[in-house]
């Protein structure tokens, strides 16, 4: 509950109709796409402006108030979810692509736009801008600078901190920083712009971000490829990138992914196939249809029984739609299911995907696997029932053996969803006790009362498993 | 909070505990696909509560015990139009449409409302459309007064402004009726056109608001039916479809007028039972999970909604002759239970297209509710109107002389559209049979004439 003071001070700065706290919204803001997570927040406020929120933040850091940026709740790791209670700041009125200079191939967007309307918005002028997760038709671009966001174009083209070129963003103390800007190269002091990239809203408000754009592809060509074993799927990803071809997007989708989509989108996948490899190249003419001829060839020595070149760019882009698909579809199979990003360096995909088929079957537990192959980013997906608490605790030991495995194999426990609630006891499995205090100092420094987004990223506690490897 | 309202909030809950589906509950992930498809959404600037992701939450967090009941609850469920466009867009395949009207179900029969609206959901609901006799007596009344003059008396006097600007703007774009002589004498048995061979036998579903008002649709409809080779059987004892029933919280209405549906079609043997509204083809095609707690009843059910089809599959299916109509450009509104529950979206498009001297012109989000919805339209006038001027924009821009939809309440509500932006002169509204109908016809006078 906040007090009368603090709740009459937020009306002043936003207007009543700013501060949202009946019992349905609270209800409505206390959740994300994490399962199992809610906790009901103080209060829903929607400043209009930087200024509103400096304010905010102000009146948060002087009582001591939690304060949780959220965007359009998509995210995966619990990190919207306000696990001390607190503010929810929503940004439905920081909605707007301030400019889109064509001179200088940037963006510049307040934190509301939703990523979708701004990859059509630069299209519109031929331009590109890359990332693409598979929440774009909802997730906004601040929660995208929030968690890094990644995608399905990641492999050759990065993830979001790849894009963002300067930001501004309001500190826990009300200042308010501008940080980069139209720039190729900067090297003006610590690089804060990419420090907040991915902060998860444990550092500041971000307010507004300049964003890099591409010239958009001339061209660009789908194709699927379909496989009656896993790890032939697996050793072709590694063999197109051991080839020297980087592909727009080389995502892998096992059998049972591949149903649950179908299931869906009802667009002809291949059902009976033990796992598919979706492939795009984007790029000149003549390069696509070279690249798509070599991964079609690679793809059936690596034991491919069918390979298929979408006939239309319609045909393409349903199939990547029914990709972005897939978690959510997953969902039909059971009441709960819970995702993973664990990371590895490509060449170890078939490893991966080998080590999660024997940690699912050992731990009696059902895992899918899909995701971003071409750059080690594979989602093991557990179905399974919140209800059920034997399970969930060998579907946690399951998970904690993939990411075990993950290090093992030189990789990460998150490649793109951030480390939030879900990651954090694992964190110093990644960067050891020593780099989570350097990243504890950093959020002292930024954040000394610890308003912002609390809970997340840093755990009370590490788990006490054996550390495999630095 | 008083205690009555305390105890009525406890109810609900043990209601909402007892009734609501845990695992479709549990089955929204929470991924948020749905809300950029929901019109509310979208019309409130991307408040969660009035999004479907939003009102699952709510359902769940009142079953779980932490949200108790309240008005904003009631007021964000009966804000939802009920269209399902969140449906096709869920990748998990929740119901939310059953969701929903088990949550309306349970709200309404623990209102205590005054007498007046007891009386008025009593005559509706009860005696009005479940009953033919009535609806058309109703009709009747409505032909009298536009025959004798009343209506223009009463536009001249503006006594229908009395009314209430929507009440009497949709007053105005009602069609011509027929007299109750003409409706009391529909047929009920008819061959395929000049005594061809049967392809198909059908039973026709007719409908209440079809049968009376848009009498006219439903003539266009047999027309076609039995010029591409149907024989059509119009059950006697066939009843309101209850989609009103199901979606305002009066479920077991709904489903005694399921049963008397079921029982009337299934006498004969037939092929296809042939909807040509969207609205009541799509609860005809739920039966089964309407009566699916009914013994006996839920196979029957099965059965019944195997061969529900719409109008427009069913001509496609069989084939129509050569159409045409003078040069003009054609639109086409989906009807959202059509579209999201019926799953007919290319049967209606092809056929357009396949008029002579149409140029079929795609509306920007065709896909997106109207604001018609049943009654919505009249209870929840103001997001209803919204929805229909951020229609009419996009239908201006087709610059279509014609919008074609494929459900009664769509069509009138696309009327209402052309009437409040003044474009009575250069756009019209009609339904998909009407327009296949006079397209069939138009050829055959124009064919006829050009025979050398």
């Amino acid at each position: 509950m906040l007090t009368k003071q603090v709740r009459d001070g937020l009306a002043t700065i936003v207007g009543e109709e700013n501060v949202l706290d009946a019992p349905m919204d609270l209800v409505v803001y206390s959740y994300d796409a994490t399962p199992d997570y809610q906790t009901l927040p103080d209060a829903v406020v929607k400043p209009r402006s930087t200024k509103d929120v400096a304010n905010i933040i102000k009146l948060c850091n002087e009582f001591h108030i939690p304060l949780v940026p959220r965007g359009s709740g998509t995210n995966l790791c619990a990190g919207t979810t306000p696990l001390h209670s607190g503010i929810v700041m929503i940004f439905n009125h920081m909605n707007r692509i301030l400019e889109i200079d064509e001179d200088n191939l940037t963006a510049v967007v307040q934190p509301g736009v939703i990523t979708l309307d701004l990859i059509h918005a630069v299209e519109e002028k031929e331009l590109f801008y890359p990332p693409d997760p598979s929440s774009m038709k909802i997730s906004t671009i601040g929660g995208n600078i929030n968690e890094c966001s990644g995608g399905l174009r990641g492999l050759k083209y990065g993830v979001t901190k790849d894009y963002v070129t300067g930001l501004e963003f309001v500190l826990p103390n009300g200042e308010i920083v501008r940080t980069g800007g139209k720039l190729a190269k900067d090297v003006a002091g610590y690089d804060l712009t990419s420090l907040l990239v991915g902060s998860e809203g444990t550092l500041a408000v971000v307010t507004e971000a300049t964003l890099k754009l591409l010239p958009k592809p001339e061209a660009k060509q789908t194709m699927l490829a379909m496989y009656s074993s896993l790890e032939a799927a697996g050793e072709t990803v590694s063999s197109i990138i051991a080839n020297k071809i980087i592909p727009a997007t080389l995502e892998f989708l096992d059998q049972a992914t591949i149903q649950a989509v179908e299931a869906f989108a009802g667009i002809g996948l291949p059902t009976e196939a033990g796992a598919v490899l979706l492939m795009e190249q984007d790029g000149p003419v003549e390069v696509v249809q070279r690249d798509m001829k070599k991964m079609k060839e690679l793809c059936e020595a690596g034991g491919a029984f069918s390979v298929n070149v979408a006939a239309s760019a319609a045909e393409g882009e349903a199939l990547m739609q029914a990709r972005r698909a897939a978690l959510s579809a997953l969902a039909r199979l059971k009441p709960t299911t819970i995702l993973e990003d664990a990371t590895v360096p490509r060449s170890k995909i078939a490893e991966m995907v080998r080590a999660i088929v024997n940690i699912a079957e050992k731990n009696n537990v059902q895992i899918c696997t899909f995701g971003h192959a071409g750059d080690g980013n594979l989602h093991p997906t557990c179905m399974t029932d919140v209800r059920n608490k034997e399970e969930m605790e060998r579907v946690e030991k399951a998970f904690e053996e993939i990411f075990a495995k993950a290090i093992q194999l030189g990789g990460t426990i998150t490649g793109e969803h951030g480390v939030g609630v879900m990651k954090s006891p694992y964190l110093a499995w990644k960067i050891g006790e020593e780099g989570v205090k350097a990243m504890a100092a950093v959020k002292q420094a930024f954040d000394p009362n610890n308003i912002m987004n609390p809970g997340k990223i840093f755990a009370k506690e590490t788990r006490k498993r054996v550390m495999i490897q630095q | 909070m008083t205690d009555n309202q305390t105890s009525r909030a406890a109810e609900l809950t043990k209601q909402f505990q007892d009734r609501l589906d845990y695992d479709e509950l549990l089955n929204c992930m929470r991924c948020g696909f749905c809300l950029p498809a929901c019109p509310t959404y979208r019309e409130t600037k991307g408040n969660e509560a009035a999004s479907p992701r939003g009102r699952i939450a709510m359902m769940k967090a009142v079953v779980d015990g932490v949200y108790e009941p309240d008005e904003d609850f009631e007021n964000q469920l009966s804000l939802c139009l009920g269209c399902r466009a969140c449906e096709p867009a869920c990748p998990s395949g929740v119901k939310y449409g059953h969701l929903l009207e088990e949550a309306t179900d349970i709200l309404q029969a623990s209102k205590q409302p005054s007498a007046l609206v007891r009386a008025t959901r009593w005559f509706i609901f009860t005696h009005l459309f479940p009953k033919r006799r009535q609806m058309r007596r109703a009709a009747g009344l409505l032909w009298l007064y536009q025959k004798s003059g009343l209506q223009t008396l009463s536009r001249a006097t503006r006594l229908t402004r009395l009314a209430g600007k929507q009440l009497s703007a949709l007053e105005r774009v009602l069609p011509k009726l027929p007299s109750p002589k003409w409706l009391n004498n529909r047929p009920t048995h008819l061959v395929p056109q000049g005594g061809a061979t049967v392809k198909k036998k059908v039973a026709f579903f007719s409908g209440c608001m079809m049968d009376t008002i848009f009498v006219a649709t439903n003539d266009a409809t047999l027309f076609l039916l039995q010029r591409v080779g149907c024989e059509v059987f119009i059950p006697a004892g066939q009843s309101c479809c209850g989609a009103l029933h199901a979606h305002s919280g009066e479920k077991v209405k709904a489903k005694e007028l399921a049963k008397q549906n079921i029982a009337a079609f299934e006498k004969r043997e037939i092929d296809w039972i042939v909807s040509n509204a969207g609205g009541c083809g799509a609860i005809l095609t739920e039966y089964d999970d309407l009566l699916k707690e009914e013994p006996g009843w839920h196979e029957r059910a099965q059965e019944f909604v195997k061969k529900v089809r719409d109008i427009s599959e069913i001509l496609l299916e069989t084939g129509l002759p050569e159409m045409e109509l003078p040069p003009q450009t054609v639109t086409y509104q989906d009807s959202c239970h059509l579209r999201n529950v019926m799953k007919t979206v290319a049967a209606p498009r092809k056929l357009i297209q396949a008029i002579k001297g149409v140029t079929f012109v795609e509306m920007n989000e065709a896909d997106r509710c109207c604001g018609s919805a049943g009654t919505y339209n009249i209870v929840e006038q103001a997001m209803s109107m919204q929805i229909l001027d951020e229609k009419m924009k996009n239908v201006k821009e087709t610059k279509a002389a014609t919008i074609v939809t494929a459900n009664p309440g769509c069509l009138l509500q696309m009327k209402l559209g052309i009437e409040r932006e003044g474009l009575t002169d250069s756009l019209c509204g009609t339904h998909i049979a009407d327009l296949l109908a006079e397209a069939v016809k138009y050829r055959d006078e124009h064919s006829s004439s050009q025979v050398d």
